[in-house]
């Protein structure tokens, strides 16, 4: 690795340039130290490797996310610049796109996943997170991911959509091209694409509203297209992107939370104690350990970002996960401490982008953390976590825990 | 059923004033725009929760464009300002309506009376009216000369319209204007809240047959005032606090060492939704449904409030 700076151009301080490949598999398997590196050297960097501009400040990632006039997402919020290259897919109509567009299919989507509904999830899914941790904790040792983490979301979400149950398996698979689509095409891309047709084409008929069950988030969406607010083919758009953002994102958040509490005893004591800080502990971890590590945006014009002009037409990366470690916002960042107030983090990103679907994120970590907590006075890892690469997603293929049943609560 | 909601185009944008830049907007589409009838405004929806009204002071029989006037907001902040720096002709933007609070009525005779940048729903009223063959007469009223805009306009109607900047002329004679009005006289005002208030004192017990006014109050100012204390009560916690004016519940509540979860502090991402066990809210967040509202069970305590003197909150 090495690093230099150069003048941009006009007035203003010059840019540090470092040549890390953050897509790469060693940066990706042991990230913390390159960000910190990234964030260092100061708050807007050239990354040389893709002749691209990056952030890693809290600061500067939290101002281009807010301002989604100068830092565009319609251009896509991957590598690929949508106005020279052909999209591997049709874009997202919310993830993808600016207002005035974004603004109706978001007002649609805040709708489908309002208060009211998804309150109306937190029965069921309590009681799935029972059924499937106490057979856990039964069991004395299990893998954390495997076992729990890769097992609940697929076991509650496809159902509160309503989709069918023939072909769920390719659902992860799905995520996998989806947020390794958002980085440069190295092997995981190509990986992840391995199969891509016939996947794309089971998401597109579960999309439809013919395959998907009455009472699901799914025919939810689709009803407003009797309203004429939104089209029936943004309808069939807005059910994949539920599917792909949905489902891999708190696969990866749960894993992490769990491999966190395994890693800090002292925490996991504190959340045994009280369960009622299950979901700080949750939202602490999606800032510890952020799931989705990064994004990008495109300059639309001319900007000052962190002191440093940024012509248009530009690529930033954004890191979230490192802005969530910034010292300069939070007191001792790489400690994971439950009762911290996360207010600010990143892990959702924010603006008019921030996750539509947080609730939900919350309530499934929520459930599972809480179910936990009342059966298990200890976690403890018995192998090192295994870091799962992808192209945007942090996050473990299997992290092996033993945990200590708990004398019986009343509660 | 929702109202119309539609992208539409900036085909020009002028300068037409000090403070006041005229918009042309047409369909995205290319489409006829929905009708509207004179005093109708639109929401031009800016993105971030922006939502900004302004009259339509163009020709209700032109459904190619809808022309609007907007004023730079003195704070400086909001939607006036990105109006006003940032777009420009081709860009799109999302609109609500047309809908109209301020109909033009039947009438032998009109009074008009405009202060600034209120000239804009008067002017199709005007052309209306003055077509009808009505008896009419407007009193316009600005800062300065160079600030009141559409005086090219007016200029066709000749003595009928009288142009009173404030400093060359000081403050408008209402009275004086009104002696005018007959018993079937309407009087149509639009303005700054003062004129308003100055109008309806000049207009009397007649106030109410007579005169019809629109009020401009940017929906940033009521979401602002967080005046009024009440009381809070914690049952999970067995506390009870006091929110002052100037706080919200989530600060008085961390205050008190309570954890809770927040993210936007502004009412737009759901993460602070907190049970409401007793009490009604005042609801200022962007989430909630209006069934969810009318509800009150749920809340966003980093914006909602109060609406009486005490809330109980399942923290
Ligand atoms: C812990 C789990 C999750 C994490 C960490 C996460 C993270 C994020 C982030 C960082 C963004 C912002 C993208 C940007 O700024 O460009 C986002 C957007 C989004 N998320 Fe999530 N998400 C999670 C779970 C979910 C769930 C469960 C759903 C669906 C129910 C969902 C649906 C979406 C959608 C549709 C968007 C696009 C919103 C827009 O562009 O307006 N996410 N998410
Ligand atoms: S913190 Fe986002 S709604 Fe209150």
């Amino acid at each position: 690795m090495t690093s230099g700076t150069t003048t941009s151009s006009g007035p203003g301080p010059s840019v540090p340039v470092l040549d890390d490949d953050p897509f790469s598999r060693s940066f990706l398997a042991d990230p913390y130290p390159r960000h910190e590196r990234m964030r260092e050297a100061g708050p807007v960097i050239r990354l040389s490797h893709y002749g691209i501009w990056a952030s890693a400040r809290h600061e500067q990632v939290f101002a281009a996310l807010t301002d989604w006039r100068a830092f565009s997402s319609a251009s896509g919020v991957g590598l690929a610049d949508f106005r020279k290259e052909k999209p591997w897919r049709v874009p997202s109509l919310l993830l993808e796109a600016d207002p005035p567009d974004h603004t109706r299919v978001r007002e649609v989507m805040t709708e489908v996943l309002s208060s009211r509904r998804v309150r109306g999830l937190r029965e069921e899914f309590a009681a799935a997170a029972e059924a499937l941790v106490g057979d856990l904790v039964e069991r004395g040792t299990f893998d954390a991911v495997r076992d729990l983490a890769e097992v609940f979301p697929l076991r509650v979400f496809p159902d509160a959509l309503g989709l069918p149950e023939q072909g769920r398996e390719n659902l992860m698979p799905y995520g996998g091209m989806a947020f390794n689509g958002f980085g440069p095409r190295n092997d995981l891309f190509h990986e992840a694409m391995a199969d891509a047709a016939r996947i794309q084409e089971w998401i597109n008929e579960a999309c439809r509203r013919e395959n998907l069950a009455a009472g699901g988030l799914g025919q939810d969406i689709w009803a407003f297209a009797d309203t004429g607010r939104i089209t029936p083919e943004q309808a069939a758009m807005l059910v994949r992107s539920l599917l792909s953002a949905g489902i891999d994102t708190t696969v990866y958040a749960i894993g992490n939370a769990l491999a966190a509490l395994a890693a800090h005893p002292g925490q996991w004591a504190r959340v045994h104690e009280n369960p009622a800080l299950a979901k700080l502990a949750f939202e602490e971890a999606i800032r510890f350990e952020s799931p989705v590590q990064t994004f990008f945006r495109t300059t639309t014009r001319t900007v000052d970002l962190g002191g440093v002009r940024i012509g248009p037409g530009e690529k930033i990366l954004l890191f979230l996960g490192a802005a969530n470690r910034d010292p300069r916002k939070w007191i001792n960042p790489h400690t994971l401490d439950v009762t911290r107030r996360t207010a600010g983090h990143v892990g959702f990103g924010t603006g008019i982008h921030g996750c539509v679907g947080q609730q939900v994120a919350r309530l499934e970590g929520d459930v599972v953390l809480t179910a936990l907590a009342r059966r298990a006075a200890t976690l403890t890892p018995t192998a090192a976590p295994e870091p799962r690469p992808n192209n945007t997603l942090r996050g473990f293929s299997s992290a092996p825990i033993r945990v200590e049943k708990a004398a019986v609560r009343s509660r | 059923m929702r109202e119309p909601e539609f992208v539409t185009v900036v085909r020009e944008k002028t300068v037409v004033s000090d403070g006041v830049v005229g918009l042309v907007l047409g369909h995205a589409e290319g489409t006829p725009l929905p009708s509207w009838r004179p005093g109708a405004h639109i929401d031009l929806v800016l993105g971030d929760g922006l939502v900004r009204q302004y009259s339509l002071c163009g020709d209700p029989a032109d459904p190619s464009a809808y022309r609007l006037g907007v004023l730079r907001e003195p704070d400086g902040r909001g939607g006036s300002s990105y109006v006003h720096d940032s777009l420009s002709t081709g860009d799109r933007i999302l609109v609500r309506g047309p809908r109209n609070h301020f109909e033009l009525e039947d009438a032998p005779s009109y009074l008009f009376v405009a202060g600034g940048i209120g000239i804009t729903p008067l002017l199709p009223m005007i052309a209306e009216v003055d077509a009808g063959g009505a008896r009419w007469r407007l009193l316009y009223g600005g800062r300065t000369r160079r600030s009141m805009a559409f005086l090219d306009v007016l200029d066709r109607y000749g003595d009928r319209v009288l142009v009173r900047p404030q400093d060359g002329h000081g403050l408008l004679d209402l009275r004086g204007f009104l002696e005018e009005a007959t018993r079937d006289t309407l009087v149509y005002g639009c303005g700054p809240e003062p004129l308003l208030t100055a109008l309806e004192d000049a207009c009397g017990a007649r106030a109410r047959e007579m005169l019809r006014v629109e009020r401009f109050t940017p929906r940033e100012a009521i979401h602002d005032d967080r005046d009024g204390m009440f009381e809070v009560v914690l049952a999970q916690s067995g506390l009870t606090l006091t929110v002052g004016p100037g706080q919200t519940v989530l600060e008085c509540v961390e205050a008190a060492g309570i954890p809770v979860l927040s993210s936007c502090q502004e009412g737009t991402c759901g993460t602070c939704e907190t049970d409401v066990l007793e009490g009604t809210p005042d609801h200022r967040d962007s989430l909630l449904t209006e069934d969810e509202r009318a509800d009150g069970t749920t809340m966003m305590i980093c914006v909602s409030r109060c609406l009486g003197e005490r809330l109980v909150l399942d923290l």
